[in-house]
């Protein structure tokens, strides 16, 4: 079957594209926190990045890439055309890539997630029809889009309101925060090495027991907390920066833990936002091999590593630039804020990433950025931005939808 | 796309709010050199003073309209926005009764009677000390948002202003002081120019009143 062939490749390379434009955009999202409140330099940053980015895509990335490989589409009513599957999966891809490049030109603030559901949503209700798509499980990713960056958001202002009753409004900051940083350090680690044991590992041939899951994950996050509190130790107050509170050397102890966060939130971000490129592609590759659709095996690694490894091309060849640009613009996020909305953000996205839920990690990153606010904790958050990414979520669906629906109508034409 | 996060953050008003209290200061301290400068009758150096004086008045009015311009209503802050852009308005008052004040001594080539002459230089370094004390205590703004205006560094701001308050009562007992001075001399002098001394006394004197005030607005951003 030479057309098998066809259909591989050009899902291959579109994923791959798809892939890239994450590493090259979506990625300075989630680690500008951390260059902008200065815990990270660029280089570290670029770093962290490409090591959690990939290792979130292939450890944790399985479960959302099953839901936008067979959980929108009702692939029983493709056994006897699993080649519109094809099409409109190669649609998908081409248009959330063509809508992300139109919105990235004209700085749109738009989410990948948004764009590519969007897009399968709208070439399977019109090139398929309405009953082909399952509104259930995309109802639930809808919902899932609102609750994602409330919980975040809400999750963000406990964290922050805990920091500020026990460091921050003390009579001795500095001492709090070497006290209580390094038990963040342990819940944030904790928090990403469960979920990722819990749900991730399964598929790479580790299948530890409820129990040793939760021993394993403790015992990681207790040797990360104990690093972290051997570098907490070591920081003296700056005197030349520094007035009576020692609020500066207090940023740079959670400095540290932002490190931490940081690593979470590319671990996080990998490990949803990798399905967006290759849950279409693991789409076409059932399709292609067996000539059939319905198969519910895992999504093989082979696929997860193209997803990542593109993810770090994207960003070793555009994307640093773009975290660098957006890192110097978020000054006002400095560490203690930062760590809260980053704790918070990857905690929200990797537990939709563990039930399968594809969420927009940007979007969580805002809500959790305006939980902090909501507890005073930012200097100026612009209400007009807010609006413009709240309208911008509204059109993207529709927008990819469309452009899926244009795409799909050529394809069929076009393709054997 | 990228920049999605990047935007909802808006311009803080913090560093340029404590930029605008240390150019109202620098233009406020001028007055020293100036009235030495005006006792000692070197009216040269007074008039360089003064230009240095005008200056910092401009480019205090500058920040203040550049603070203004980004300081638009769909910011969301911990303080209200109105509360900052008072704090600002009495700070910018600061250099605008400096600007006045030498003005008047300036324009009149006015002399400061030796009998009250020290007297008035000490009036005048503590109501520029009230300014230095309103500088500082602006100057944990940054600290005060950091620390969510609660806690330990409330307390620590809060006894900044309390010293702030205790220089103005000082500079309000100074001026009684002064003007009794200048009571028991004016039958010698020329009236106009005893109206005008006792004018440049109260625009000195409101040098201090604008720190309080200073001090008041911080205050309300501590209730929050």
């Amino acid at each position: 079957m030479e057309a098998e062939f066809v259909y591989i490749g050009l899902a291959a390379l579109f994923g791959l594209f798809m892939a890239w434009g994450i590493g090259a955009n979506d990625v300075a999202n989630a680690m500008a926190t951390s260059v902008g409140s200065k815990a990270l330099t660029i280089k570290q940053a670029i770093l962290v990045a490409a090591v959690f980015e990939f290792l979130g895509a292939v450890l944790a990335g399985g479960e959302v890439t099953s839901t936008i490989r067979s959980g929108i589409v009702d692939a029983g009513l493709l056994v006897d055309t699993p080649e519109l599957l094809v099409y409109g999966m190669l649609a998908s891809l081409l248009a959330a890539g063509t809508w992300l490049a139109i919105a990235s030109a004209n700085g749109w603030p738009v989410s990948t997630t948004h764009s590519i559901v969007g897009a399968i949503v709208g070439f399977a209700a019109v090139g398929l029809g309405i009953e082909a798509v399952h509104w259930g499980q995309v109802g639930t990713i809808v919902i899932s889009w609102v609750v994602s960056p409330l919980t975040a958001g809400f999750i963000a202002y406990l964290i922050y309101q805990s920091v500020l009753k026990l460091i921050l409004h003390q009579d001795d900051p500095l001492e709090k925060a070497k006290r209580y940083v390094p038990v963040y350090i342990f819940f944030a680690a904790l928090t990403i090495t469960l979920v990722t044991i819990l749900k991730g590992l399964t598929h790479v041939g580790l299948d530890l027991s409820l129990h040793n899951s939760y021993y394993l994950a403790i015992g990681i996050a207790a040797v990360i907390a104990l690093i972290g509190a051997v570098a907490v130790r070591n920081i003296r107050p700056d005197k030349k920066a520094e007035k009576k509170q020692h609020f500066h050397t207090v940023e740079r102890v959670f400095g540290i833990l932002m490190i931490v966060t940081a690593c979470g939130m590319a671990f996080a971000h990998g490990s949803n936002d990798v399905a967006n490129a290759i849950g279409p592609v693991a789409a076409i590759i059932s399709v292609a091999h067996t000539g059939a659709v319905a198969s519910k095996s895992a999504v093989s690694i082979w696929v997860l590593v193209l997803g990542g490894g593109g993810i770090v091309i994207g960003l070793a060849t555009y994307g640093w630039k773009v975290i660098a640009t957006v890192g110097q613009k978020i000054t006002q996020l400095t560490p203690s804020r930062g760590f809260a909305a980053e704790l918070a953000a990857a905690t929200t996205i990797v537990i939709a990433s563990g039930t399968g839920l594809p969420i927009s990690t940007t979007h969580t990153l805002v809500g959790a950025v305006l939980g902090v606010g909501l507890a005073r904790g930012i200097e100026a958050i612009d209400l007009r931005v807010v609006g413009r990414i709240f309208v911008s979520w509204v059109v993207t669906i529709p927008a990819g939808a469309l452009l899926a629906i244009v795409f799909f109508t050529i394809l069929k034409a076009v393709l054997p | 796309m990228a920049n999605m996060l990047a935007n909802i953050f808006g311009s803080s008003p913090v560093v340029p709010l404590e930029k605008h209290m240390g150019i109202a200061f620098d233009c406020a301290r001028q007055l020293r050199g100036f009235f030495a400068a005006v006792v000692a009758g070197n009216w040269d150096e007074a008039a360089a003073v003064r230009t240095q004086i005008v200056d910092l008045e401009r480019e205090a009015d500058k920040v203040k309209k550049e603070i203004r311009l980004h300081l638009s209503k769909s910011l969301f802050m911990p303080v209200p926005r109105e509360d900052l852009l008072e704090l600002l308005l009495v700070q910018d008052k600061i250099a605008n009764r400096t600007k006045d004040v030498s003005g008047i001594v300036i324009g009149r080539k006015m002399v400061i009677p030796e009998s009250i002459a020290e007297l008035f230089l000490g009036f005048v370094d503590r109501n520029v000390a009230a300014a230095k004390q309103a500088r500082k205590s602006v100057r944990e703004l940054d600290e005060l948002f950091t620390a969510g205006f609660r806690g330990n560094e409330v307390k620590l701001v809060t006894a900044m202003i309390e010293e702030l308050d205790c220089i103005e009562t000082e500079t309000d007992d100074q001026q009684v002081a002064l003007r009794a001075a200048l009571f028991k001399i004016e039958a010698d002098m020329n009236p106009i120019d005893v109206v005008f001394i006792y004018k440049v006394i109260d625009l000195t004197g409101e040098i201090a009143d604008m720190a309080e005030r200073v001090g008041r607005r911080l205050e309300l951003l501590l209730s929050h």
